[in-house]
């Protein structure tokens, strides 16, 4: 039995006269989540897209989980292929469904006859096979309201595909189709939701992680890389650039007020990813920032961070509650990871008593007694990029 | 590269090694089949079995392996209180609040599900006073968990006292022992050291990871934790992991412990006074502690920043204790000392190959790190 994937567009199917560049731009990106499992073809018509593997041992399970995490999908369903022969049509549905019918009490069959030459009518289809099935499994139920299993039967132009219920796509937009971003990337929680819910905007991404030996270990390092690869998952290929800032954060405590310890840092870290923004394409920056979380998201804090950033610094968890963060971040599985206990930025550079309502001129002042550009042009230097996903 | 922390694991020696080779590679038969290859591989495991017998002064009889230290324990604690429900309204559980995770888990799940556990609390350095030990033993009590060296500082705790406290108050309690860092490591038996019960593990004394044993006194019945086959007496089921045995056997037999322990006396003496001489540094273990382990802190540096410091040099230490992986361990917590002690302790464990001039090392990059890093 001959078996393939049927995906739905979302949102991209408003897209207008950018339809088709929006579609282009979701294939490629699932040819590329599935270019491991061996070669697929596809097929567009009608907001469909039709997946065609091309080898016997495609792997079908993890193929639809890989598909499950691209944006753009608003649903998708693995589906049997059959010739356009009612006969053949009922054969391939028992057969389809031989093993899975198990677990289910209820269903219904809807058909969806597109050509209209096919000599039964959708009705007469969904008839025929309801029947069929009941026969051959006599405990099934009909329930043409609220199904445990529906059975659909597409009637397309060149074959026909069943299919049992849908599965809920990504949604958003293909990654890609919104420019890129460059996420500044901590290791704790909040970051990787950041940037999971920017890629699902389409944004492409890249990472910047600023590492602090040895206040920071090698073990946090890998726990960002870990994060990366769990974000890969959506956004595709995300280019992780790990910025050297020991010098310095030892420099930020030595010349600067405690109290502004952490705004600095933040400034710095922002003037910083602008640059590796603008030298890699990237137009925005990305932060895990939730208003008033810690002294640096207060709303004053804010305006002085925002002020040292070249780009749009673009913050889709300013609203959020912690725990509705958590909550992503268990979808995306990526919070067993950010809880791991390693420092990110040491605490010996957290000031005990920051100021959470920071006047941009102060720190201005504050910041401007020590020359950065020589510091932070051997950082930029001593950056490191590895490629993830 | 200098390996200061022994206390964490071992190399396999190579006498280890060969031992571990051979078993797989010659003597692969499963020890419960009929045959002359089960034969064999049966005869092999009972001859590891007592050599390692032999070095904790028990019968062979008396010695169940299991995966390591921490399954050991946990076989202890788990089944010595599911044979005691027979006592029905006995339910005291007396353990040190510094006993290693294996234990100390085990008590809070048992606290949990209404156990009364009472912890003993130890001094600043980590000893426990005997006396406290009698007035927490009663006859309600069911099971005594107590270390004999603790894996963070060292310390030796009184387990010799345990038996006679027992007897005096008519308690039905088995004792237990976790000997896990001072076996081979220092002289004792389990005779010696009065326990019922004696948890032990290969990877602490250069032999392979993942295999350890339970001393169980001939008469003492504690009930399995795992089931589904005869291994062990039905103990501990499961296919013996041979090879592993036959590492740590080798590894035992090959173990000089008077040799060892006045070599690691010899460095303990010249790293404490080596360290002395950096001004913040203030020693978590006492003069009474077992030489293996050197509990310091760098008063104001965290430990984590230290450990990642000394790991660029190729120096390994351990930042508290090693299993917990980062967070703030319970035994430094239950020291009661101040934050900046607690935050900023490292652990030194030492072998018998360690040398002074590695320790010359060390100092050298801890006053590096003093002089250099933000704090």
């Amino acid at each position: 039995m001959k078996e393939i994937i049927l995906i739905k567009n979302g949102e991209l199917a408003l897209k207008g006269l950018n339809r088709s560049s929006f579609e282009d731009k979701m294939i490629k990106n699932i040819r590329r989540r599935l270019a491991p499992l061996g070669k697929v073809s596809f097929f567009k018509c009608q907001s469909t897209v039709t997946v065609y593997p091309e080898n016997e041992d495609f792997d079908f399970e993890e193929a639809v989980a890989r598909v499950g995490k691209v944006f753009g999908i608003a649903a998708y369903s693995r589906a049997a292929v059959a010739p356009k022969e009612f006969e053949e049509i009922k054969r391939i549905c028992l057969a389809y469904f031989a093993e899975s019918i198990y677990g289910y009490k209820t269903f219904k069959v809807e058909a969806k006859r597109s050509d209209k030459r096919f000599p039964l009518k959708s009705p007469e289809i969904s008839r025929e096979i309801g029947a069929v099935m009941l026969e051959n499994y006599p405990f099934l139920k009909v329930d043409v309201h609220h199904p445990d299993l529906t059975i659909t039967v597409e009637i397309r132009d060149k074959e026909a595909y069943i299919r049992g219920n849908q599965l809920k796509g990504a949604g958003g937009m293909p990654v890609g189709t919104s420019g890129k971003g460059a996420v500044l990337m901590s290791g704790g929680i909040d970051s990787p939701v950041a940037a999971y819910m920017m890629a699902r905007r389409g944004l492409e991404l890249c990472a910047v992680h600023f590492a602090a030996p040895p206040y920071t270990s090698e073990l946090a390092e890998n726990k960002v890389k870990m994060l990366t690869e769990k974000v890969a998952e959506y956004a595709g290929r995300v280019e992780l650039y790990i910025v050297p800032f020991t010098k310095i954060q030892e420099t930020i405590r030595d010349a600067c007020p405690e109290e502004y310890f952490t705004v600095i840092m933040r400034r710095l870290m922002m003037e910083i990813a602008g640059v590796i923004a603008q030298k890699h394409g990237a137009r925005a920056l990305i932060t895990g920032e939730s208003l008033g979380q810690v002294a640096s998201q207060t709303l004053r804090a804010l305006a002085c961070t925002d002020e040292a950033a070249a780009y749009p610094v673009l913050r889709p968890l300013i609203g959020m509650d912690k725990n509705d963060i958590v909550d992503i971040a268990r979808k995306i599985d990526t919070f067993e990871t950010s809880i791991l206990p390693y420092e990110d930025c040491c605490t010996v550079f957290t000031p005990r008593h920051p100021n959470t309502k920071p006047e941009l001129e102060q720190v201005k002042h504050a910041q401007a007694q020590v020359d950065w550009q020589q510091m932070i042009q051997t950082a930029l230097e001593d950056t490191t990029v590895e490629v993830i996903g | 590269m200098i390996y200061l922390d022994s206390a964490a694991t071992t190399p396999v020696c190579e006498a280890s090694a060969a031992a571990v080779a051979d078993v797989l590679q010659h003597c692969f038969g499963n020890p419960s089949s009929g045959h002359f290859l089960g034969v064999q591989a049966r005869r092999r495991v009972e001859q590891d079995r007592a050599v390692i017998a032999a070095k904790l002064g028990c019968a062979k009889e008396e010695l169940f392996f299991t995966s390591g230290g921490t399954e050991a324990n946990n076989l202890a604690v788990f089944g010595t209180v599911e044979a005691a429900k027979k006592y029905r309204t006995k339910k005291r559980i007396v353990v040190s609040a510094i006993e290693h995770a294996s234990v100390y888990e085990s008590a809070k799940k048992l606290e949990n599900a209404g156990y009364e556990v009472i912890w003993l609390q130890p001094d600043r350095h980590g000893n426990i006073a005997p006396a406290d030990l009698a007035a927490a033993i009663d006859e309600n009590t069911i099971l005594v968990s107590m270390m004999l060296v603790n894996n963070e500082l060292g310390s030796v705790l009184p387990a010799a006292a345990v038996k006679g406290i027992i007897a005096a108050k008519k308690s039905p309690a088995l004792f237990h022992c976790d000997c896990v860092q001072a076996f081979c490591k220092m002289p004792f038996s389990v005779k010696s050291i009065g326990a019922d019960l004696v948890s032990v593990s290969a990877h602490k004394v250069f032999g392979p990871k993942g295999v350890g044993a339970l001393y169980v006194r001939r008469g003492v019945r504690i009930l399995p934790q795992h089931i589904g086959g005869e291994q062990e007496k039905g103990l501990r089921p499961g296919t013996e992991a041979s090879a592993l045995i036959a590492g740590f056997a080798a590894a035992v037999d090959a173990y000089d412990t008077a040799g060892a322990a006045k070599q690691i006396k010899h460095i303990n003496s010249y790293a404490r006074q080596a360290l002395g001489s950096i001004a913040c540094v203030e020693f978590n273990s006492d003069e009474q502690a077992s030489e293996s382990i050197l509990n310091i802190s760098l008063k104001g540096f965290r430990s984590e920043v230290i450990l990642n410091y000394l790991s660029e040099k190729e120096i390994c230490v351990s930042a508290g204790s090693a299993c917990a992986g980062g967070k703030m361990s319970h035994v430094m917590k239950a020291l009661g000392a101040q934050k900046d002690i607690t935050n900023s302790a490292i652990r030194l464990s030492f072998s018998p190959f360690n040398t002074t001039e590695e320790i010359d090392t060390l100092v050298q990059a801890l006053q590096g790190a003093v002089a250099t890093l933000a704090h």
